[in-house]
């Protein structure tokens, strides 16, 4: 049997066209040829779903092409390869074979279900960006006095995504900001002689949780004042993580220049993300005529005029709390 | 400074507020304040407002958290024990 199956492994030494060349001897048992082409059908069409190998065979035995699996009678060349042995025993080329197809059944399984908890779909949208609208957004949330227009444009009832329009909310500065905060905390924790790897997860965590604390009380006080809007969780989330860009620019100048330049750019940036965050969430949370600048009178224009004013005002306060800490 | 917060903690902070709105009492204190179960606070205009909003919010959250809250506060409990 070992001589058979080293036969086979001469013959179906791996080829350079990606397929696993030991799935392709599981195929080759010493029992009747007649179940040979049935099994290697089985396998070739497994292989091929599965897009790529499971491992990289690197036995480096000279590549033979898929007639050469045909020809049974070639010679015992690479009988001698250790790890071959075991690839080549029937058995566990069928278990391997049955245990990637679970695998991709587990793996649809998992997706499915987990669509269901974690929106995938629309999560994609948010990070549907492109280098053009990153920079303009950047300097957008640095410099927001110049930009006229506002509104995020819609085609037909969905908003266009972020890569067609600079007003829409992404998700991917946000996290880039987020991850980016926490290196350079680390950073600048560690030219004051005061970093230690734990110190690093315990920054991300709490910065976490006072970004899920800041998401929670923007929704509460969004079903208190009963406003009618489409502003998702997702947006908030991508709202309240803008803070981080104006963080990162004030922590890297305060390393570089010293504290009044931390003040400085601080101070630029707090003023900066305020007069944004009021311009973009005033077209979604006020009503029409109120968005447009016109006086309205009554208790609830003035309500969610108060609540856009104080979501804008809880990022200054978040950017210097989580930052004040780092320059000493 | 910076607290040392964990996602931890924040899940203790939930399940302290939860469990502060779930044993307000009806009798004593939320009829003194108008929150009571006799009292209609459907008010289906269009302007429901803050107040009606917030006895809303605390009359559903004790009508769905009661019985998770006991589940949830019995599991805290025995974890607190076990491993301090």
């Amino acid at each position: 049997m070992p001589m058979a199956a080293g036969v086979r492994t001469g013959a179906c030494s791996p080829n350079t066209e990606g397929d696993s060349s030991p799935t392709r001897t599981g195929g080759a048992t010493t029992a009747a040829h007649a179940r040979d082409p049935n099994m290697r059908l089985r396998n070739t069409s497994i292989d091929g779903s599965d897009g790529s190998q499971l491992f990289d065979d690197t036995s480096g035995a000279t590549p033979a092409s898929q007639m050469g699996y045909k020809n049974q009678q070639a010679g015992p060349e690479s009988a001698a390869y250790p790890g071959q042995s075991l690839l080549s025993d029937p058995m566990s080329n069928l278990a391997m074979a049955y245990g990637s197809s679970l695998a991709s059944q587990g793996k649809e399984m998992m997706d499915k279900n987990l669509d269901r908890f974690i929106p995938i779909s629309k999560l994609k949208y948010y990070f549907a960006v492109d280098t053009v609208y990153v920079g303009k957004k950047l300097g957008l949330l640095v410099f927001p006095y110049m930009h006229q227009n506002w509104e995020v444009n819609y085609q037909q009832d969905t908003p266009v995504a972020p890569r067609f329009d600079v007003n829409a909310p992404d998700l991917y500065i946000p996290t880039m900001g987020f991850i980016t905060y926490i290196l350079v905390a680390g950073l600048a924790l560690g030219t004051q002689n005061r970093f230690s790897p734990e110190l690093l997860g315990v920054q991300a965590s709490s910065a976490f949780v006072w970004l899920i604390m800041e998401v929670l009380a923007v929704l509460l006080s969004l079903y208190l004042v009963t406003v009618n809007t489409d502003l998702t969780t997702i947006d908030l989330l991508a709202f309240s993580g803008y803070k981080y860009v104006g963080m990162i620019v004030g922590v890297v100048s305060g390393l570089l220049f010293g504290k009044p330049a931390y003040y400085l750019s601080l101070l630029w940036c707090c003023a900066a993300i305020f007069i944004f965050m009021i311009r973009t969430l005033r077209l979604k949370l006020l009503s029409e005529s109120a968005a447009e600048g016109r006086l309205v009178r009554g208790a609830r224009n003035q309500l969610r005029m108060y609540l856009t004013m104080s979501i804008a005002a809880a990022q200054p306060i978040f950017m210097y709390w989580l930052t004040c800490h780092l320059i000493r | 400074m910076l607290m040392a917060f964990t996602l931890y903690s924040l899940i203790q902070t939930a399940i302290l507020c939860t469990n502060a709105i779930a044993v307000l009492h009806e009798e004593r204190f939320l009829s003194k304040i108008g929150c009571g179960v006799d009292q209609a606070v459907g008010g289906f205009g269009d302007d429901p407002g803050v107040k009606a909003q917030i006895l809303n919010l605390i009359r559903s959250v004790r009508t769905v958290m009661r019985v998770p809250l006991i589940i949830v506060n019995s599991v805290s409990i025995v974890l607190l024990l076990l491993f301090g």
